[in-house]
């Protein structure tokens, strides 16, 4: 059971390089991407088993013993995040091939996309299992390497346009998470997360509390924290709609992990330079309501729904500086609902376009009888991200904000009534994009409607303002679309479930004890 | 843990300069900048192995302290690969963006890549073949009147008897053309 940690990271590699050489026949590259996803999907479903019965697991990579070899180190969060990623790259995949069949592969060129996109997993992969912070580098690297190439497909103006800000603000951000490892090597001697952990206690308060805010800012960048959250509503939307999906989705979590690692395991409360929660708490209710306020005046449904992600990231950064069991608990579960419902919008709004030709509310309208399923398949997951009671949506926020009450302080309650505010300001804005896009009727749009809030609205920059409806909506398209809305709705309805699980995995990052005992402990011989 | 001032000031002399660049606007010196960055935390991952001058793994048994640390020289080697990948990267979109830029307007409005944009992509690469050309003539033109005034002193040495022979000058702007 060990060998399925390195297998994780391998079978996506290695269908890479099988896509790359048989990029003559996009068929089979179709097939080995999908079945090296399902693969995937298939070893990290095993691994979230195992490890939610029998505890984490660390394997040494080569055999090499623990602080000198690279350790991969599977708990049940990492487990979780790779079911959770795999699923979403797979369904995004069969949306991905559905687009590039209608199309003839004009917005998705098959021969890079799918190598390139099994090269992103296998990133994602290596981030989420490793337990080396140069290794984590170095799996940010193959999935950001990976993300220039998916952001700027096919080269047109806007997309190298936002290809540059994108790929300048993450070579910033990888820069800084360098330096820190720099630093981090030089005050511990060890690259090895649990050894780090372990040595970060005899160091003086400054030196531990300046290499925890290096790390945290190379990861805020990643992750879209404000104030160095406005790269990503200009970057993520030029992209054609199923790679916005999985960025959308998946890299922004990336970042989050990161710092859930960085503050649990090994910047706890206890040790030196440990106290950051109050200026996190700051950073979380700007980040909430200043992205939530930037969406509420978007008039483009992709740019909007960046600006909701931003906004949302901010919930998880609460329930992190919360730090509680609950707290983390209800973070866990908020990273799973956030990563689903955030994808299956992009990709409905990818639908949405192909219906109505373009993604600007101002222009849209009648979709609701035009397209009922497309109309079903935003509806749901709209309602969830804004926080409507049978959704997850609501369960992840009640739970963060229950977890917030439990702790009080005028800080906490302060970030409370921001999470609130912006909960229902989303609410707004999707329901907005409901009304206008899908409900009013086309004859409203002929008649030049037109109101005080609809003449406020930004367009996209990018926007020439054409209307293309030529398209067609593939089945393979909608049925991958309607698959996520029932993984989200899924997360309703073994919420219970999953909270239990949260609570275990939340117990479980807690214990830095237990981390560094079967880290370090491992015996390199079964590896 | 000792550490070599020099390494230090160069360090902090290639951050400040790699910042600096990096806030321009023209991309070519955003990629400097972020090379200059790029190597100051290969130097600096280098300062954190301590001070320079001992020798590499000797033996099993050598005590630690008498030779230089080897991960250090490792991460920077894994990171200088990346930083290759990534300015190659880098490179290709400074070309794409240039090569967009010289469209104009019409380098917004390229969305079929693979249809509408082959004849885009013609008219711009005849149009940058022709800049070639044109570079090449004036090339060629210098080197002409270095060749031309070589004949000319050559003629005038020899006395042109030989009535077949051709001017260095048409050989020349006929490789041009073709090229």
């Amino acid at each position: 059971m060990r060998m399925l940690v390195p297998l994780m990271v391998l079978v996506p590699l290695l269908g890479a390089a099988l896509a790359l050489v048989s990029s003559r026949s996009p068929r089979l590259q179709i097939a080995i991407s999908s079945s090296a996803l399902s693969a995937s999907t298939i070893i990290a479903g095993l691994l979230v088993w195992q490890t939610d019965s029998n505890g984490s697991t660390a394997i040494q990579v080569g055999n090499w013993a623990a602080p000198w070899g690279i350790t991969l180190w599977v708990d049940r969060f990492s487990a979780m995040m790779l079911l959770v990623s795999s699923v979403v790259l797979l369904s995004v995949l069969v949306y991905a091939v559905g687009q590039g069949i209608a199309d003839g592969n004009r917005e998705t060129p098959v021969t890079i996309f799918h190598p390139t996109y099994l090269m992103l997993a296998a990133g994602l992969f290596v981030a989420f299992t490793t337990g080396d912070l140069f290794n984590l580098y170095v799996g940010f690297e193959i999935l950001l390497g990976s993300s220039y190439v998916l952001l700027t497909l096919g080269g047109t103006g806007a997309r190298i346009r936002a290809g540059v800000t994108y790929i300048v603000i993450s070579l910033v951000s990888s820069v800084f998470f360098l330096a820190a490892i720099a630093m981090v090597y030089g005050a511990t001697g060890t690259v090895n997360m649990a050894q780090v952990a372990e040595r970060i206690g005899e160091l003086p308060d400054d030196t531990a509390l300046l290499l925890h805010v290096m790390l945290l800012l190379g990861f805020a960048i990643k992750a879209a924290l404000f104030p160095m959250s406005f790269w990503l509503p200009d970057s993520y939307p030029t992209a054609p709609a199923p790679v916005t999906a999985v960025f959308a989705g998946l890299l922004t979590k990336v970042g989050v992990y990161a710092i859930v690692r960085t503050e649990t395991l090994l910047f706890p409360d206890s040790g030196p330079g440990g106290d950051l929660r109050t200026p996190m708490m700051w950073v979380a209710l700007a980040t909430l309501v200043v992205g939530i306020l930037g969406a509420a005046v978007q008039a483009d449904i992709k740019r909007l729904l960046s600006f909701t992600l931003v906004s949302h990231i901010g919930y998880m950064i609460f329930g992190i500086a919360l730090s509680t069991p609950l707290g983390l608990n209800a973070t866990v579960y908020y990273v799973v609902h956030h990563i689903t419902v955030q994808t299956t919008l992009f990709l409905a709004v990818g639908l949405v376009e192909r219906v109505g030709g373009t993604t600007s509310i101002s222009r849209l309208s009648g979709l609701l009888r035009r397209a009922p399923l497309v109309a079903v398949l935003f509806f749901i997951p709209a309602l969830n991200l804004g926080g409507i009671p049978p959704f997850s949506g609501f369960l992840g926020k009640a739970g963060l904000l229950l977890a917030g009450a439990e702790q009080g302080g005028w800080v906490v309650w302060v970030v409370i009534a921001g999470a609130v505010a912006t909960s229902l300001l989303t609410l707004y804005a999707l329901m907005r994009v409901w009304n206008m896009a899908f409900w009013r009727s086309d004859a409203e749009l002929e008649e030049g409607y037109s109101s005080q809030y609809i003449n406020t609205l930004v367009e996209n920059p990018d926007d020439a303002g054409e209307v293309r409806t030529e398209e067609s909506t593939p089945r393979l398209m909608v049925s991958a679309t309607a698959g996520m809305v029932v993984v989200t709705l899924a997360l309703t309805i073994f919420a219970g479930n999953l909270f239990a699980f949260g609570d275990r995995t939340a117990s479980e990052i807690t214990d830095r004890e237990a981390v560094i005992s079967t880290v370090l402990t491992e015996e390199a011989t079964h590896g | 843990m000792s550490a070599s001032l020099t390494l230090i000031v160069v360090m902090a002399v290639m951050y400040a300069a790699g910042v600096y660049v990096l806030l321009e606007r023209s991309l070519t010196r955003v990629l400097i900048g972020f090379m200059l960055i790029g190597n100051a935390t290969n130097l600096l991952i280098l300062i954190m192995s301590g001070r320079a001058g001992k020798p590499p793994l000797m033996s099993d048994d050598a005590d630690p302290s008498t030779f230089a640390d080897p991960l250090p020289q490792a991460l920077i080697l894994t990171a200088i690969v990346i930083n290759f990948g990534v300015t190659a990267f880098l490179l290709a979109l400074i070309y794409r963006s240039w090569w967009l830029a010289r469209l104009g307007d019409q380098g917004d409005t390229v969305v079929l890549e693979h249809e509408e944009d082959a004849g885009l992509a013609e008219e711009v690469f005849s149009e940058t073949s022709e800049d070639d050309d044109a570079l090449h003539e004036a090339l060629d033109a210098s080197e002409e009147y270095v060749e031309e005034a070589e004949a000319e002193q050559r003629a005038i040495v020899q006395e042109s008897t030989d009535p077949n022979h051709r001017k260095p000058g048409e050989h020349e702007r006929h490789r041009g053309e073709e090229s």
